[in-house]
């Protein structure tokens, strides 16, 4: 659709498309900012930054049109050190920033960082509300399970009886998965990948990159400071084949260093099966739809978690639905068409009137 | 039918009539005092009105608390306020009655739908004898008129509820108001076929029962007085009748327009500032886009974003609003973007009283952020000048790339006067442009007249940046921890907003240049106040009256006006706010007036505070 009304200098900017898209070649370095990185040494941020910027070139869109939005915590340095625009937030918020300026500049393509205390529980509210609109951002979640910046507090991610310096004695909170949560909040598109497994990260942010609508992508990274190791047991190179499930659509459900492991629909919960016992075959397997219409199969892989099943990782949803700002430029346009566009003169003179000679 | 005074049948020429229509808030006064103050204005008089309503919107029917009342003064010289006390009481049942006979001075005329005054009615308004019967109405011309039964009688043969019927008894109330002040229904019954079109039936009822009305007052002798308020002499143009809340919403709408930026409003519900919302709403086809906010916090937060993205980002709440979005507004002056923060503020703290008047928020919005947070503010004073005051607060928050407070008040938002329409070509250009040049860029560079930093918006190529809400290094904008640095730049926010006192127009002294009394205010009491020192003046008093629209800064020749006077009276709806600003400020020995009532000041009250710093007294 075309925007009309959108100026930026009073030029006319069109909405944000592939076919809009200049056809410019960009690398990488053009993405680095000359911002000096300053996260611990070792800590997952990292490597999400490096395959952030080393996929941004393949969107072919070009970088005064990218705007990177985050709120507070650790995640929200990484506008810093991306060389595109960039707004670094209040505790939160990202995600109503987020919402106003794409309502404000289709053209733009709009990323949000956040991690989990900033999505799940100081901003938990914006989270629902700018996933159920569709608005067109991509939410990238950083999920240490703590709380990095503020020097170790629980998070709402953080295991139930985990204890840590606001929790010496365990805390009694029951954690929330984020992908439930974006799923439950209608989020038209999400992903979950891992900061380590740097290919299919960047397959991923690729992938919500190029989607319209609102894009919830969890990352599992590591704190190694002050939660080391807390995607570990399954994420690890030795383990993580047979502790992962790749979700590919219109796949059947496999996983396991030979494939042989599989998932099956028993009733109404899921159990992990081996192929070729007890008379399974890979035709009695759960078949992935990334695109089904009711989130029934993505919110059951999103309770599914280590240790009780293998933990997935991919696409869980991705369906078209117009965005949030398609629609309010809908109603301008139909506003437009139906009484053409607005008079200042005649609506200040609305209503009686009468002169005074 | 009683009536208890004798006047020979007349036609009186008043210059001034306020009344006061009260009944239960499911009984329409709201809508009969807008129809009855439409009517008034279009017929050329100066009108001021008082809605006051209660918060909930269905009381229990007959009780106290379920109690709405709207006040009107019109008149045929220039008026300033609503009246101090009604010349006539509208009372449609025995609670609205009890809770307003008490502002109508004695002789005062008292019409009442005696229908009402049942006994269950009389119960739930805690009257034990009934008013009517019992000699405590004898002050007052008492006018008992059976408007419940005479209205439905009017509307025999209508395919209506015994019920249904009731409802339309306040267009039978207008329609005698019509009568006694001389007025012609007829822009009324449009107004009717207009809204109740599409329901014929209920049309032809409300149309019924006002001309019922009209016809009672014809034909019946009960009332002896026919008035009339010949129209006010107001300055030539087109006029139209306005409440702030709508001019709020014109002044954005049209700021929009001049700055040659689409309007982003984000909002979230809250009384008394939702009207501006779904006026705002309704202007789509001048690209206007209205966000529905899930909270005041988004609601701010989503006018920051467009902002960013160089649309007019706005904002609009109340006090507890403000409230929330005050982490937000702070983060908005750290990043230094262009934003307006609408304030229609209401009686506190906490919820407070909801849908009654005060103006207690100027602290909060001055300071109600962690650290030195400088924001400019401005303040209209009457519901007309809520259009420009918007216009001043996109100029300033455009020019000096700064967020901008602007504080309306309930009083204000809901309060109508006649609006002198103002044509397209006064208006300012206030239009600036952004920063495009790759080779001079730096997102902290400012200009050096105005402080203003170089605002380049996402898309404009080359000028890729980043801004945030930790501390900015002066000129290259990068995150700065360095102490000289930080102190630089807090004086850097503070004079930027500082200078803005050269760029706004002096105060005003409507009386004498020097004398005994300054009467400093702003804010929604410049009616009261101007009519007092009126008042006062034609006595041969040596008072003035100045009136502050920037409250922050404070226009540059504040305090050599406020020492032009040997003493200074600053009546607030507030225990003091701007008192506390104004001595702190200029070590000036100023006094307050101060009442917090959810209820405008009354012209008498000032006049009375002032004679007794005057020391005259009558």
């Amino acid at each position: 659709m075309t925007d009309t009304t959108n100026t930026t200098n009073g030029q006319e900017q069109p909405a944000l498309s592939p076919e809009n898209a200049e056809v410019i070649q960009l690398t990488r370095k053009d993405f680095v900012s000359d911002q000096e990185v300053r996260w611990c040494p070792g800590c997952g941020d990292y490597s999400i930054l490096a395959q952030t910027q080393k996929q941004m070139p393949d969107f072919g869109v070009p970088k005064e049109k990218i705007v990177f939005i985050s709120g507070i915590g650790c995640s929200g340095r990484l506008p810093y050190y991306m060389n595109t625009y960039g707004f670094h937030t209040i505790h939160g918020r990202a995600p109503t920033l987020a919402t106003g300026l794409k309502a404000a500049r289709p053209d733009l393509m709009v990323w949000v960082i956040t991690g989990d205390g900033d999505a799940l529980s100081i901003g938990g509210n914006h989270v629902l509300h700018s996933m159920r609109r569709n608005v067109d951002i991509t939410m990238v979640m950083f999920n240490n399970r703590i709380y990095g910046l503020t020097k170790g507090q629980a998070s709402p991610t953080s295991e139930f009886g985990k204890r840590t310096k606001s929790t010496p004695a365990g805390t009694v909170d029951t954690p929330i998965q984020p992908l439930t949560v974006a799923l439950a909040a209608e989020a038209s598109f999400v992903a979950r990948s891992v900061d380590t497994h740097t290919e299919h990260l960047q397959h991923t942010l690729q992938r919500a990159g190029l989607h319209h609508g609102s894009t919830f992508v969890e990352v599992l990274q590591n704190c190694n400071i002050f939660n080391d190791g807390a995607w570990r047991d399954f994420t690890d190179r030795e383990v993580r084949e047979d502790r992962m499930l790749l979700l590919e659509h219109g796949k059947p459900m496999t996983f396991g260093k030979d494939r042989d492991k599989g998932i099956r629909l028993r009733g109404l919960h899921p159990e992990v099966v081996t192929i070729g016992e007890n008379g399974v075959s890979e035709a009695d397997l759960l078949v992935h739809d990334e695109t089904a219409e009711e989130p029934y199969l993505a919110l059951m892989l999103s309770r599914m978690f280590w240790p009780e099943f293998p933990v997935p990782v991919g696409v869980f949803r991705a369906v078209p639905r117009p965005t949030h700002d398609q629609l309010i430029q809908q109603q301008i346009s139909a506003a437009v068409a139906a009484s053409g566009e607005g008079d200042l003169a005649a609506v200040l003179a609305s209503g009686e009137t009468w002169t005074v000679e | 039918m009683t009536t208890t005074r004798e006047i020979e049948p007349q036609t009186q020429e008043l210059d001034r009539v306020t009344i006061r229509f009260a009944g239960d808030s499911g009984d329409g006064m709201q809508l009969t005092g807008t129809q009855f103050t439409r009517t008034a204005a279009v017929y050329g008089n100066d009108i001021s009105t008082l809605p006051d309503f209660p918060a909930e919107i269905r009381a229990p029917a007959g009780s106290l608390p379920g109690v709405s009342g709207f006040q009107i003064s019109f008149s045929s010289t220039d008026i300033h306020t609503p009246g101090d006390e009604p010349d006539v009481l509208v009372a449609m049942n025995p609670a609205a009655l009890k809770t307003n006979v008490g502002d109508l001075p004695a002789g005062g005329a008292l019409i009442v739908n005696s229908d009402a005054f049942t006994a269950a009615n009389l119960s739930k308004a805690g009257y034990a004898a009934n008013p009517l019967t019992d000699g405590s109405l004898k002050q007052y011309a008492l006018f008992e008129i059976p408007i419940s039964t005479l209205n439905e009688r009017s509307l025999d043969g209508l395919d209506m509820t015994s019920k249904q019927k009731d409802l339309t008894k306040n267009f039978f109330a207008l329609g005698i108001m019509f009568w006694l002040y001389g007025r012609d229904y007829d822009g009324t019954v449009r107004w009717i076929d207009d809204k109740f079109g599409k329901r014929p039936v209920i049309a032809e009822a409300n149309t019924r029962a006002l001309k019922a009305g009209y016809a009672f007052g014809e034909t019946t002798e009960i009332f002896h007085t026919h008035y009339r308020v010949a129209p006010a002499h107001l300055a030539p143009g087109t006029y139209r009748n306005i409440t702030g809340n709508e001019a709020t919403a014109l002044g954005m709408l049209a700021a929009s327009k001049l700055a040659k930026r689409p309007l982003f409003y984000g909002s979230y519900p809250i009384t008394p500032a939702s009207d501006i919302l779904h006026q705002l709403s309704g202007y789509k086809s001048f690209g206007v886009k209205t966000f529905q906010a899930e909270d005041e916090i988004a609601a701010i937060g989503a006018a920051i974003g467009a902002s960013y993205g160089g649309a007019l980002g706005l904002t609009a709440s109340s006090g507890p609003g403000i409230a929330l979005k005050s982490e937000a507004l702070g983060l908005a002056v750290m990043v230094e973007l262009p934003l307006v923060v609408i304030d229609v503020q209401r009686a506190g703290p906490s919820t407070g009283m909801p849908t009654k008047t005060e103006q207690a928020d100027l602290l909060q919005v001055m300071f109600g952020r962690n650290s030195d947070s400088p924001v400019p503010v401005v303040a209209p004073a009457t519901p007309g000048e809520c259009f420009d005051l918007a216009i001043e607060a996109w100029r300033l928050a455009l020019k000096y790339v700064t967020p901008v407070v602007y504080l309306s008040d309930a009083f204000l938002a809901t309060g109508a006067e006649p609006w002198k329409i103002p044509s397209l070509e006064d208006l300012p250009d206030i239009s600036v442009r952004n920063w495009t040049e790759k080779e001079t860029f730096h997102p902290y560079d400012r200009d050096p007249k105005t402080l203003a930093r170089k605002w380049a918006v996402p898309g404009t190529p080359g000028l890729e940046h980043r801004i945030g809400g930790l501390e900015k290094a002066d000129i290259s904008g990068n995150v700065s921890y360095d102490p000289d640095n930080h102190h630089r730049m807090q004086l850097l926010r503070q004079a930027k907003v500082a200078r803005i006192a050269d760029d706004v127009p002096e105060i005003e002294v409507f009386g004498p240049d020097r004398g005994d009394l300054l009467i400093l205010g702003w804010g929604s009491t410049y009616g009261a106040i101007r009519s007092a020192v009126e008042r006062m003046q034609a006595q041969g008093r040596s008072v003035a009256h100045a009136h502050l629209r920037h409250l922050n800064p404070f226009p540059s020749n504040t305090e050599k006006v406020l020492r032009s006077y040997r003493r200074v009276l600053i009546p607030e709806v507030n225990l003091g706010q701007l008192l506390m600003l104004i001595r702190a400020q200029f070590l000036i020995d100023a006094e307050g007036y101060n009442r917090v009532r959810g209820k405008p000041f009354r012209i008498a009250e000032i006049v009375e505070q002032a004679e007794k710093i005057l020391g005259v007294g009558d």
